[in-house]
């Protein structure tokens, strides 16, 4: 495979995108097109599946093959494309509200059953496209407009989450974090099996201008200062890290992924059951 | 286990093997009672054939793995019951707003809710019309035997293709759990038929593409081609793009129902007994059929005209054929395993006056043949 442009991968007709000023997104799909472009994929072997919220949008904007399915399904969907048509990649992306909130019980049967899937969720704490409601990621004590008391829950951490789920590739990045998260998306796509890679991004429009960060390049600064690489987060106490996104790479190691594994039992089956 | 030869088994193991001889190459499904052997006979059949079989989490992510399947080019399918059927309403529709084709067989228990969970019932004849929100068609096909159970599942599948829409194996635990013997037959060529490819250049293929006679069903062709294209759940234009148009909206939803309406002659098929010179009709479906096909039996060892209608697709609902009964008899008898789900659709047809009675039997047994012989008797008093 050869490095490609990013701009091959995205419908450049359907932009400009319907996302506010301000919004992480585009920062995000800026990095997914820069990754299908650094593998040089095939865009007809190559299927984008979507979930519904602001992010479930991004589909749209990419020149592959796209799914956009239902709330918090996108990951059941894309388990039915991959494992019936091995020769596609498959990327899936989701919101925090979307992919772990609804469809939470879905990404962790994902880590666990271990699919070759790269599941790209875009974190930004709250339902953007409904409001700004409170979802699984929301911090405890942020206001939404359904927490105005401030959040009295805690949140997921949504890499200690598919890790412990089991999945062999787990990343977080930011769209504060400039090439990195292109990296990291890259990383995901190249390995085998169920690769989670969150981006911590922001909502300008809802979450972050509640919480006391009026512009979006506050809500950007906010979410650079309160980044933490894994590296230097290991020498941090628990105080110290409350309210700080930590970044890096959580899992990566191989563990052969469920095509493969029924595959290759289902040829024993039938080598078995041929004449001899 | 294809050929000529008889097969002693049930109808789930038949609707499991009807899958895999239709070419059914994907399977996920959830366990729950009475469907389960379904899902066990796939779980062993499948990976025989190069298919896969897959367990989710749930029935949510069970419809939308075939869904995914299907646009992946797999013949895919999944088995459940009423309370796992409720869960697949969302992705059903998602299946129907894609016009993704793929195969749902639900073998019905009596509910609501949990239900008896080992009793029959046939009390999802409404929510396999509109159990997902939004006007739609959709097909439903409802097996009396076993060897129903085999040839509906082929004929669901070539139906799925053609009109690019999930069809509804409506089945009941009677049904499902009875065994007889049963002839896997080969399906023909066309009933095996690979979807056809469009004809276009892939840079002019619209997958939404819609003949307003609605003759021509637009081809869908494997993600994986060298078609691009995407499918979407969301109110979309002949592209797959974003339609919400008033305009586009009214054609989309006019032709997701239009090409059902439009095609009853190809999916609506019913089965006659003893019709042709009957004054009194029964109308059934489903294991409530068996019981009505006694019952007519025995009626006309007593001397009594009547016949049987039995309803082999339940929808569309076979407007036609009814209403040509309803023209010609006395009365009509409408058993079933509800409070009247089809006797409602029979009386909407009933435009000639005549008695319609429902037999309504909701406490998780099978009717009777006694009771419909009595109602049969009481109609011509």
């Amino acid at each position: 495979m050869t490095a490609r442009d990013c701009r091959e991968y995205l419908a450049e007709n359907r932009l400009p995108t319907i996302w506010c000023p301000g919004c992480g997104n585009g920062l995000v799909l800026k990095a997914i097109a820069g990754a299908f472009a650094d593998l040089g994929l095939d865009r007809r072997k190559t299927a984008a599946v979507s979930g519904i919220g602001c992010w479930g949008w991004a589909d749209d904007y990419l020149a592959v093959n796209a799914f956009h399915g239902t709330h918090g399904r996108a990951l059941a969907f894309a388990t039915g494309i991959k494992l019936a048509n091995p020769e596609l990649t498959v990327v899936v992306l989701m919101g925090d509200g979307d992919g772990a909130t609804i469809g939470g019980n879905h990404l962790i049967h994902a880590a666990r059953r271990n699919v070759d899937l790269t599941a790209v969720v875009v974190n930004n704490y709250n339902y953007g496209m409904t409001g700004g409601q409170y979802s699984g990621t929301t911090p405890r004590g942020s206001i939404t407009s359904t927490s105005p008391l401030g959040h009295v829950e805690d949140s997921f951490d949504l890499c200690a989450l598919t890790a412990a789920a089991g999945a062999p590739f787990v990343a977080r990045g930011s769209v504060c974090g400039g090439e990195n998260l292109r990296v990291l998306i890259r990383r995901g796509l190249e390995h085998r099996g169920f690769s989670f890679v969150e981006a911590a991004s922001v909502c300008p429009t809802h979450f972050s201008r509640r919480n006391g960060l009026r512009t979006p390049a506050e809500a950007f600064s906010w979410l650079r200062d309160h980044s933490v690489p894994r590296e230097r987060a290991a020498g941090m106490t628990e105080e110290e890290l409350r309210g700080k996104q930590v970044l890096g790479v959580f899992a990566d190691h191989q563990s052969e992924d469920y095509g493969t594994r029924y595959r290759k039992a289902a040829a024993a089956l039938r080598r078995e059951e041929e004449p001899s | 286990m294809t050929g000529l030869a008889q097969v002693f088994t049930s109808g789930n193991e038949a609707i499991a093997e009807g899958a895999v001889a239709a070419g059914a190459s994907f399977y996920a499904g959830y366990p729950i009672t009475p469907s389960s052997e379904i899902a066990e006979t796939a779980a062993r059949r499948l990976p025989e054939t190069g298919g896969m079989y897959v367990q989710m989490e749930d029935e949510l992510s069970s419809m939308a793995a075939i869904v995914g399947a299907s646009v992946s080019g797999a013949r895919a399918f999944t088995a459940t019951s009423g309370p796992g059927f409720s869960l697949m309403q969302e992705n059903l529709g998602m299946a129907v707003m894609g016009e993704i084709p793929c195969v749902v067989v639900n073998v019905q228990r009596s509910g609501p809710s949990t239900g008896m969970a080992t009793k029959p019932a046939q009390g999802d004849v409404m929510q396999a019309r509109w159990g997902t929100h939004g006007d739609h068609g959709i097909i439903t096909l409802a097996p009396s035997s076993v060897q129903d159970c085999y040839d509906f599942t082929i004929r669901a599948f070539s139906l799925a293709d053609r009109f690019r829409t999930p069809v509804i194996l409506l089945a009941d635990a009677a049904v499902a759990k009875l065994k007889e013997n049963v002839r896997f037959r080969s399906p023909t060529p066309e009933e095996r038929a690979p979807r056809p490819l469009p004809n276009c250049p892939p840079e002019a293929y619209r997958p939404f593409a819609v003949d307003p006679e609605e003759k021509v069903i637009t081809p869908l062709p494997p993600f994986g081609s060298d078609y691009i294209f995407r499918v979407t759940g969301s109110m979309h234009d002949e592209t797959g793009g974003q339609g919400a148009s008033p305009a586009n909206a009214d054609r989309v939803i006019r032709h997701l129902a239009g090409k059902i309406e439009k095609n009853r002659d190809a999916i609506v098929r019913v089965r006659r007994f003893f019709l042709d010179d009957a004054d009194l009709a029964v109308i059934a479906f489903g294991c409530s059929a068996r019981s009505a096909r006694a019952a007519v039996r025995e009626a006309r060892r007593q001397g009594i005209p009547a016949g049987l209608l039995e309803l082999t697709t339940l929808w569309p609902f076979p407007d036609d054929d009814v209403r040509d009964v309803l023209s010609r008899v006395r009365g009509a008898v409408v058993p079933e395993l509800n409070l009247g789900q089809a006797a409602g659709e029979v009386r909407r047809l009933n435009d000639f006056g005549i008695p319609v009675r429902g037999i309504s039997r909701v406490d998780g047994t099978l009717i009777p043949p006694g009771d419909i012989l009595s109602a049969l008797r009481e109609a011509r008093s």
